[in-house]
């Protein structure tokens, strides 16, 4: 357990105010419900994602450090929790690009003094996803005591997406080892819900591509891919595909819906976050955590396995 | 050369949990990535990678594109499949690995058929690099 994971800067992002609400709510209510506590980054902005990293990638480091300047400089925070993989890699890109490329220090220095904020130095916080946060925050052990409503008899595929674990080099705390997490068989999520009561599925596609950033732009590739992992993850024995990343969430969900109108291929495996699924196990009910908000009906699951 | 979609095909129509099934999807498998590596004006190599061509044939297509690394685990995955099938044949889990080995060969057949399409396939999210400009951060 790590005792600085108890109180964090929480950095929801913008996906976590929008198509990603119930992830926002469901971290939350189970963070109050372990004693875990958040600290929203006051007047944070986007991380860069995808657009502004179109354009000019130092811009987005740059974007991405102001979320930690105020984090360290004006809260004085020494962790920042980003539940969203796009949010949580563009954090560690841009604490990587800081501490190794001359040109990005500079820009971002520039930068910071134009618009009049202390300039972020690499190292000042350490940027956590919300799976280390509950997994060292409370600890295995102690998540256990307090499960009240077990998620036994619920099969789960465990869905990691690639943001979570690739370019290796931006995550230089996993492949420590045990205990650590691996970038090529991530298994944090595995704990916390096998803790739980869960029973994970083998599920070989955790971290393959669903065609991700091309959602829009390449449909077809996007539904092909999505289709194929979910199909596995019902070949797997599957009911849920936990997820713990907005946009896989929603990529998840509405290409199962396209797969069926476009494809005409059904799939039945439900999406649920995995913060939706630890908050049912600690006794919240579905409503608090949003499951109602899910395009993916996994109400209707939680109430046959008489979870809900 | 024949076409991914041939390909693909092939990969949803072997049944059975034999080595042949097993041996089969491996090299349908590798002949994705020749696809890709030819593609891009490269000798598919004929070397190995902790035993497997499919793991040298992975790196070598991720040379210079380190958004190819988005199938590196699916690789991996279907040699961990593959060895398996193989080392314990007559095991009555054989039917849901030869499927599993089969899903991910096609995962691997639509990644390299989109990469084809769409270059920039894994580049924002895996390579952690725009999409447009193609430059290095």
């Amino acid at each position: 357990m790590k005792a600085e994971y108890k109180r964090v800067a929480y950095y929801p992002g913008c996906a976590l105010e929008g198509t990603g609400h119930a992830y926002n709510k469901s971290t939350k209510e189970v963070g109050k419900a372990l004693g875990l506590e958040l600290d929203e980054v006051k007047n944070w902005n986007c991380c860069g994602a995808m657009e502004v990293k179109n354009i000019d990638p130092k811009v987005q480091t740059y974007l991405s450090s102001r979320v930690m300047s105020i984090a360290a400089n004006e809260m004085g925070a020494k962790v920042v929790m980003a539940p969203c993989n796009g949010c949580y890699h563009n954090l560690k890109k841009a604490e990587h690009d800081l501490a190794h490329d001359e040109s990005s220090r500079q820009a971002v220095e520039r930068i910071s003094k134009k618009a009049g904020h202390a300039t972020y130095q690499a190292g000042q916080v350490e940027t956590i996803h919300a799976l280390d946060w509950i997994k060292d925050g409370i600890g295995e052990e102690e998540l256990k005591r307090r499960v009240k409503n077990s998620l036994k008899g619920l099969k789960v595929a465990n869905y990691y997406g690639c943001m979570y674990t690739r370019p290796r080099h931006i995550f230089p705390e996993k492949d420590r080892g045990p205990g650590s997490e691996s970038t090529s068989k991530p298994h944090f999520m595995d704990d916390l819900l096998a803790v739980a009561g869960a029973e994970n599925v083998d599920f070989p596609l955790k971290t393959s591509c669903c065609g991700g950033a091309h959602v829009l732009s390449d449909s077809d590739t996007s539904t092909k891919l999505v289709l194929n992992i979910l199909r596995a993850a019902e070949a797997a024995g599957a009911e849920v595909i936990a997820t713990e990343c907005p946009t896989c969430h929603s990529g998840l969900e509405m290409h199962q819906v396209r797969a069926e109108k476009v494809l005409g291929e059904k799939t039945k495996v439900r999406m649920l976050y995995f913060t939706q699924l630890l908050g049912i196990a600690l006794g919240l009910s579905p409503r608090k955590l949003s499951v109602h908000e899910n395009v993916s009906d996994g109400l209707e699951l939680l109430k046959e396995k008489r979870l809900a | 050369m024949r076409p991914l979609a041939d390909i693909e095909a092939e990969i949803g129509s072997i049944a059975g949990t034999d080595e042949a099934a097993a041996e089969r999807l491996l090299a349908l498998a590798e002949e994705v990535l020749e696809h890709w590596i030819t593609a891009r004006g490269e000798d598919p190599t004929g070397e190995q990678v902790e035993g497997f061509r499919l793991l040298a044939l992975q790196r070598r297509g991720a040379r210079g594109v380190p958004s190819f690394n988005a199938c590196r685990e699916t690789c991996r995955e279907i040699a961990y499949h593959y060895n398996l099938l193989r080392l314990e044949p007559d095991c009555k889990l054989d039917e849901g690995r030869r499927r599993m080995m089969a899903m991910l060969t096609k995962h691997l057949a639509l990644f390299v058929s989109g990469k084809m399409q769409v270059e920039g396939l894994g580049e924002f999210c895996c390579a952690s690099r725009p999409l447009r400009s193609g430059t290095h951060q």
